[in-house]
């Protein structure tokens, strides 16, 4: 158990063994992903209310749902990177926030494209939408902030306690459409309870979800990998990776 | 654990906990005014300001929708089942606007308690099916959520 | 396919627009996600192995071996 903390904390074995699981969850993902855009834009049955524009589901929701799972994996690595000054936390939280980022952005997009044909408007300031663009503008200050600063260790530091602040939205965001009156309609997945989708749309849906919390475990583990070079950029082990993709 | 750690986790939970009851308490301070809108019995106990802009929003009452032969003007009522208001609007109504289905109309209250809505939006729920399920539940005598009517 | 044809699909009775619209930004979104980290390792790799051969002959040359 501890050896493998202790590995974690090692950036070639790191580096090395993100390699390793991207070479086969990058294919994998890009199949799943491919397969559920398609089934959902193509063979699922259109919505008896909405008709075919509610098809932006299969994609607006999964990119919400790993947008806010997302920023508690920021928020705890930053979490871990105050509490134990683990490096590759850090390192970890620093390559969150620009997925998260774009993650938020696309929820975003594709919920203004689909309140138009359903609500009428691309855009209301219902607590949901607002809270969600507060969650993108979280994401981009923690991009903003790490650069802002010269020294990587403070800047590391502000950025923790800024996600860990942020992680109030993240409760907030989810239970905005039960707590006020807003334009947003509730969640139709329930964890507790039948969910309030017909089968046919449910897995398409959920696979999607599937396929999204795969692309964020990628990205997550390129962006890393590029941040451990940087890094480590002085160290014997960058130096001998360099030597040999220099041969290869 | 070691001293210094316990310490920096005491402060990292005071972190969270310490901002999200600061959050907790504006968002209750707030609450008002992050509800998009007004229920109509809201409304109809006085609740709602007469003559600034609002929105209320409630479901379309059955029957009440009634449009010109001449122009855009639309006039409906919204219910939330307790209490009514009624709305009149000039312009296009959106795709999913109908009765029986919920919908969000923003104006001012007039000194009638009607309000004149400058903008409608329909309010759609978390009930997603194909066409055949509805016609199918509907045939057998149930309502979109699977109960007898 | 739910849809009768190609040209069925991509109109999708008059909400095409929107909903090809909305998947071709998400597309767009991740091929950036996926690509800039990929492109963006490889160019620190490149530079790191620049820097790494700069050294090298600096090295060399102090040492007077060439």
């Amino acid at each position: 158990m501890w050896s493998f903390f202790h590995k974690l904390g090692s950036p070639p074995w790191l580096y090395s063994i993100a390699g390793t699981i991207l070479r086969w969850l990058l294919p994998i993902t890009l199949v799943v992903l491919v397969a559920g855009a398609v089934w959902g834009l193509l063979y699922t049955p259109p919505d008896f209310r909405q008709g075919n524009s509610y098809r932006i589901m299969y994609i607006h929701v999964p990119t919400a749902v790993v947008a806010l799972a997302g920023y508690y994996v920021m928020a705890i690595a930053g979490a871990i990177s105050l509490i134990w000054r683990m490096k590759m936390a850090d390192v970890a939280m620093r390559a969150a926030a620009p997925i998260g980022a774009m993650l938020t952005f696309l929820a975003l997009v594709t919920g203004a494209i689909w309140g138009k044909p359903t609500w009428g408007t691309w855009w209301e300031w219902d607590a949901r939408i607002t809270s969600m663009l507060v969650l993108f503008f979280l994401y981009l200050g923690v991009m903003v902030l790490y650069d802002a600063y010269d020294n990587k260790e403070a800047a590391g530091r502000a950025c923790a306690v800024l996600s860990l602040v942020g992680t109030v939205n993240i409760p907030i965001i989810y239970k905005s459409v039960d707590w006020w009156y807003s334009l947003h309609q509730p969640a139709s997945i329930k964890f507790t309870g039948e969910s309030t989708i017909d089968s046919s749309m449910l897995y398409p849906l959920l696979l999607m979800i599937v396929a999204f919390y795969a692309l964020y475990t990628c990205c997550l583990l390129m962006n890393m990998r590029t941040e451990l070079l940087r890094r480590e950029a002085r160290t014997g082990w960058v130096r001998r990776l360099i030597v040999e993709e220099g041969k290869g | 654990m070691h001293p210094v750690r316990r310490q920096r986790l005491v402060l990292v939970v005071f972190v969270v906990l310490f901002s999200s009851a600061a959050i907790g308490l504006v968002l209750y301070a707030l609450r008002g005014n992050i509800n998009l809108f007004y229920p109509p019995s809201e409304v109809a106990a006085g609740l709602a300001p007469v003559g600034k802009p609002l929105r209320v929003g409630g479901m379309v009452e059955k029957g009440s929708i009634v449009r010109d032969d001449s122009s855009l003007r639309v006039s409906f009522r919204l219910t939330d089942y307790q209490s009514s208001v009624d709305v009149v609007y000039v312009g296009i109504l959106p795709d999913l606007f109908d009765e029986d289905e919920g919908a969000v109309a923003a104006g001012k209250l007039n000194a009638n308690g009607v309000l004149e809505a400058t903008e409608v939006l329909a309010k759609h729920d978390e009930n997603y099916m194909p066409p055949e399920v509805a016609e199918a539940l509907k045939a057998s005598g149930h309502d979109i959520k699977g109960k007898p009517i | 396919m739910y849809f009768d044809s190609w040209q069925a699909a991509l109109v999708m009775d008059g909400h095409g627009g929107f909903v090809w619209a909305a998947y071709a930004i998400t597309t767009l979104g991740v091929v950036w996600m996926l690509v800039y980290p990929a492109w963006s390792r490889r160019r620190a790799l490149r530079q790191l192995a620049v820097a790494v051969r700069r050294e090298q002959a600096r090295a060399d040359s102090a040492q007077g071996v060439r």
